[in-house]
């Protein structure tokens, strides 16, 4: 079953098509606004605001690091740089760029990674930013988005480029069911509820968000009430939403599509541990690399589904 | 009111440079760590900028966006660009002797967040040219004259991104960026020619489609020429391979310590007093 058909979400566009179309419609508005490409903006779709406006748009070619760099400059005259490439080859090939051409000099450069998590499916583990939420938010003053759905990745889109400060987009290739269909109020560090419960907290992000919806289904037939919360920014992170969370529902499963280390998972448990401390449970992908396949079928694998969330639940429930 | 260039004569200039090289060796000595062999080898082509009518700056109005910059990618020779900016009037000279200290914002390697004057926070080699490509781009769509120029050091060369640079700012035909190659001869473990021999230079950087001059770097006369011609060059990027003598000004003391490359070490106060009296 597709994630969210459980929950009655319809299939809508994927989030790096959102940012793309967004990204093209901002270009209008504000001409400050500057891509910065490594050759992928077929993949990342900076090519709608590359084909509108080429005079701002640079493709580099295959070099993230000058990428990186160039961005850094031109941010430090005044422009606002997009760049983007895929999840792992930002973050994984220009990571001491962005250390030191942007997080450290703290540059107005919006990063942009697609291609995030295992979902990207048949390209496999070398396509596959499994890594890169750990890496951002090593980094002081960056902000870490992970969007949704399609609607609220266009809202991340706008209120990131209306930001000043250095921030990070995590977006996937696959289409993803809608969550927002009323719309998303997005404001950066600021988490958005998305069902009530007692009982327990599913703190998610990202093509995850859609799946605790379907999680917290399977449990309310089982007479547990499960809150579902939208955490689309891993830094800075919402605390009081967790705190809440923790006092309110007693326990919390964080799910995400990103490895144990370093990502949201271990982030609210830092949280927890120095506020309220509950038991918690991790879906994740753990400390291991995936491998070629379909989308869904690598979800499954690996273990990234809603049964698996509402496994961790009564995981929790059994201590 | 126009941003203008400071424009000394060459006799001045010389002299500008001989008061520099006395910064550097004073700052660093009195910091005990440091690079002042790394820093002197670049004084020529640093005062020339700031001082032969090249660089149009207000230290008065350090973020005036008409401004011309100037990134040490070599961020390890900080100190000569901490003296020229105190020379500049960025800041008082006294300053100078607070390099490295807890609480001043003349750290061991720039940072642009701390210190009016420094236009990129380098240290970590190979990364300057390509935010002066990044700011000669930004200045060009803004419609503005500005030029950019970055040095880097012939050890940092080996940097796979400098050449990445090179070939970018070849596309898109960056008529407003320079880079000066400080062809000091030596990096942290020895002659850069055993190191990892990148050389001839001019010739790589000459393929990538820049023009390229190869100049004595530490020829006061030879470098104003040097950047004259390069600053007439507008139609591509332009390079010089200045080939410069690390410790240039004091090398019969480096002699005496046994150690013509001294990277990365202060002079010890004796060594430091006879440098400087070699400089008066």
């Amino acid at each position: 079953m597709q994630i969210g058909e459980a929950s009655g979400l319809k299939l809508g566009p994927a989030t790096r098509d959102a940012f793309g179309e967004t990204l093209r419609e901002l270009g209008d508005k504000n001409p400050n606004l500057v891509v910065v490409d490594g050759d992928v903006g077929n993949s990342t779709r900076t090519e709608l605001f590359a084909k509108a406006f080429p005079e701002r748009a640079f493709n580099v070619g295959i070099a993230e690091s000058n990428m990186i760099g160039v961005a850094g400059g031109l941010a430090a005259s005044g422009k606002t740089p997009v760049v983007a490439s895929f999840a792992c080859f930002l973050f994984c090939n220009a990571y001491d760029q962005i250390r030191m051409s942007i997080a450290f000099p703290r540059m107005n450069v919006k990063l942009v990674g697609s291609h995030a998590g295992i979902s990207i499916g048949e390209d496999g583990p070398s396509q596959m930013g499994i890594e890169d939420v750990a890496l951002a938010c090593s980094l002081p003053g960056l902000s870490v988005l992970v969007p949704a759905d399609a609607v609220s990745t266009r809202r991340a889109t706008e209120t990131m480029l209306a930001h000043d400060g250095p921030t990070y987009l995590r977006l996937g290739r696959p289409k993803v069911p809608v969550v927002y269909t009323d719309g998303c109020d997005f404001e950066i560090g600021r988490a958005i509820q998305l069902r009530d419960g007692n009982d327990v907290t599913i703190i998610v992000n990202g093509m995850m968000v859609a799946a605790a919806l379907d999680a917290a289904l399977i449990l309310s037939g089982e007479g547990i009430s499960a809150r579902v919360v939208d955490m689309h920014t891993v830094k800075p992170i919402d605390e009081q939403v967790i705190v809440n969370a923790a006092r309110e529902t007693g326990g919390i499963v964080v799910a995400e599509e990103h490895l144990a280390a370093g990502g949201l998972g271990m982030t609210v448990a830092g949280v927890v541990t120095r506020t309220v401390p509950v038991p918690m449970g991790y879906v994740n992908l753990g400390d291991r690399y995936a491998e070629s396949g379909d989308s869904a079928g690598l979800l499954s694998k690996y273990g990234l589904t809603a049964g698996a969330i509402a496994d961790a639940v009564r995981g929790i429930g059994q201590r | 009111m126009a941003i203008t260039a400071t424009k000394l004569t060459l006799d001045e200039l010389k002299e500008k440079a001989r008061t520099i090289r006395r910064h550097i060796i004073r700052m660093t000595t009195e910091a005990g760590n440091g690079h002042p062999s790394s820093s002197l080898s670049a004084v020529e082509v640093v005062a020339a900028l700031f001082f032969g009518g090249f660089l149009r700056y207000d230290s008065a109005y350090p973020a005036d966006p008409d401004r011309d910059r100037f990134i040490l990618s070599k961020g390890h020779a900080v100190p000569v660009l901490y003296a020229a900016l105190a020379e500049a009037g960025y800041f008082p000279v006294e300053d100078l002797l607070t390099l490295r200290q807890l609480g001043s914002p003349l750290e061991g390697h720039p940072n642009m967040r701390r210190l009016p004057g420094i236009e990129a926070s380098t240290g970590s080699l190979g990364q300057g040219l390509s935010i002066g490509l990044g700011q000669a781009l930004g200045s060009r769509l803004d419609g503005r004259d500005c030029r950019v120029f970055v040095m880097i050091g012939d050890g940092e060369m080996g940097e796979g991104q400098v050449w990445e640079a090179f070939a970018a700012a070849h596309k898109y035909k960056v008529g407003n960026l320079t880079a000066v190659i400080d062809q000091n001869g030596y990096q942290q473990t020895g002659a850069t020619r055993d190191v990892l021999d990148l050389t001839p230079f001019a010739e790589k950087i000459a393929a990538f489609g820049w023009h390229v001059q190869e100049i004595d770097g530490n020829d006061m006369e030879t470098v104003l020429s040097g950047l004259q011609t390069a600053t007439q060059v507008t139609d591509r990027p332009t390079a010089i391979v200045s080939k410069t003598q690390k410790g240039c000004g004091i090398i019969p003391v480096l002699e005496e310590e046994g150690d013509l490359n001294f990277h990365g070490k202060p002079l010890p106060p004796e060594a430091a007093k006879k440098a400087l009296e070699l400089l008066s």
